[in-house]
């Protein structure tokens, strides 16, 4: 198995985890974390098809990587966004919940 | 290939702590680990940019916001225990995620050979845009579009907390006030590190058209060292109805738009630069858009106004 393909497998659980904690956590912080591990996953596997494009004396595609790095600003500015809400949301009613009975 | 296997089984190790880690605080301790681990795996995978980026943004400023969020959300930490789904739900997601992990680990199994690659063609066409590091010259040249549309993504996040705002404070300044203790040890190493990292900062950014770097990754540095210095009280955010600040934050977009705009004139097409002036296009384009990115990954974390402006 090459080296690509071992990360390519690791993005693969890391979806799969992430996915998980999105799901199973209650609490709203919790689900912007397993998001962002979600993104890792997704970007890392970007990283393995650059990796594979490797060529004409680049050690890989740089486009993928080049989407890979506005990918991350662009989650960034998400994560800044969901965590704003989340925070007003508690200022507003005292707690950070996702209960719709409240 | 030991060297890889244990990285990845240190990646799993701390993505698994993320999940399960009780205290809040803990787990986003962990995906800091996380991210600077990642930023190893883009070493291996011959990407530094991307380890850059991902070490600055991934790591280092998501880390910032979660940190400062978990810390403010601490009391309600256990009243979320009731809401925790049963042991039937947590079977079924569990196994609904395995299903996600083994299709796309089929996918990776079964890439195409011989990969598609666009490395010919990024060879082929960087000596027309003058510069070296074939990442930049995608993210500022075959790909200019998507970088335009990201810096504005940025602004619109931005617009989008700031009018998180209560009415009474909008103009003001954001997030609490952070008093400089100015005997700590913080505040010391905060008045050590802060011209070192502009100027590394800086030199990243410069150094991004032969060598791995860039804007973003000096962007997101001097962000870095902004954030520091308002964390450790040195100085305070500025009000958000600064005439000052909205423009460094529009600098970078609208010189970008200008110059694309311009390309319809010089070569017939958006954001195509005339061969003779590319590289200094690039750089006139690059510098507002490093400062207008850093101001706006600054403000993305000191969230929206909190206090009142001063008359």
């Amino acid at each position: 198995m090459s080296t690509a393909m071992l990360y390519g497998l690791c993005s693969a659980v890391l979806v799969g985890l992430g996915l998980f904690g999105l799901i199973v956590h209650p609490q709203p912080l919790r689900k912007i974390l397993a998001f962002n591990l979600i993104g890792g996953g997704v970007f890392l596997l970007f990283g393995v098809v650059a990796r594979r494009g490797a060529g004409v004396g680049f050690g890989g595609d740089p486009v993928p990587q080049a989407l890979v790095i506005t990918g991350l600003v662009v989650a960034f500015a998400a994560t800044a966004l969901a965590v704003a809400l989340l925070l007003r949301l508690f200022e507003q009613t005292g707690q950070a919940t996702l209960r719709l009975d409240g | 290939m030991a060297f890889d296997t244990g990285l990845v089984l240190l990646v799993l190790g701390v993505a698994v702590w993320t999940i399960v880690a009780r205290d809040t605080f803990a787990a986003v301790v962990g995906f800091v680990a996380y991210g600077l681990l990642l930023a190893l795996v883009w070493v291996r995978l011959a990407a530094p940019d991307v380890a850059l980026t991902e070490a600055a943004i991934g790591s280092g400023v998501t880390g910032v916001l979660l940190l400062g969020a978990s810390t403010r959300l601490r009391r309600t930490e256990t009243s979320g225990a009731g809401e925790k789904p049963g042991i039937t739900l947590r079977l079924a997601a569990g196994m609904l995620c395995a299903l996600v992990s083994a299709g796309v680990a089929a996918i990776v199994l079964k890439f195409p050979e011989p990969a598609p690659t666009l490395a010919p063609q990024t060879a082929a066409n960087i000596v027309a845009t003058g510069l070296g590091n074939p990442v930049t010259a995608v993210l500022m040249a075959y790909r200019a579009i998507d970088t335009l549309l990201e810096t504005v993504v940025l602004l619109l996040a931005l617009v989008g907390i700031w009018s998180l705002a209560q009415d009474r404070v909008w103009g003001g300044f954001p997030g609490p006030r952070h008093h400089a203790d100015l005997e700590g040890v913080l505040t010391f190493i905060a008045q050590l590190l802060v011209p070192v990292g502009i100027l590394v900062g800086i030199h990243i950014f410069w150094i991004g058209s032969v060598a791995p770097g860039g804007e973003f990754q000096g962007a997101t540095i001097l962000a870095a060292m902004w954030i520091l210095a308002m964390i450790t009280g040195l100085v305070d955010a500025p009000p958000v109805s600064r005439r000052w600040l909205r423009l460094m934050l529009l600098a970078g977009p609208a010189v970008f738009l200008a110059i694309g705009l311009a390309g319809f004139a010089m070569t017939g097409a958006f954001l195509a630069y005339p061969a003779p002036y590319a590289k200094l296009l690039i750089v006139t384009i690059e510098v507002p858009v490093m400062l207008s990115i850093a101001a706006a990954l600054a403000l993305l974390v000191a969230g929206p106004p909190e206090r009142r402006p001063q008359r």
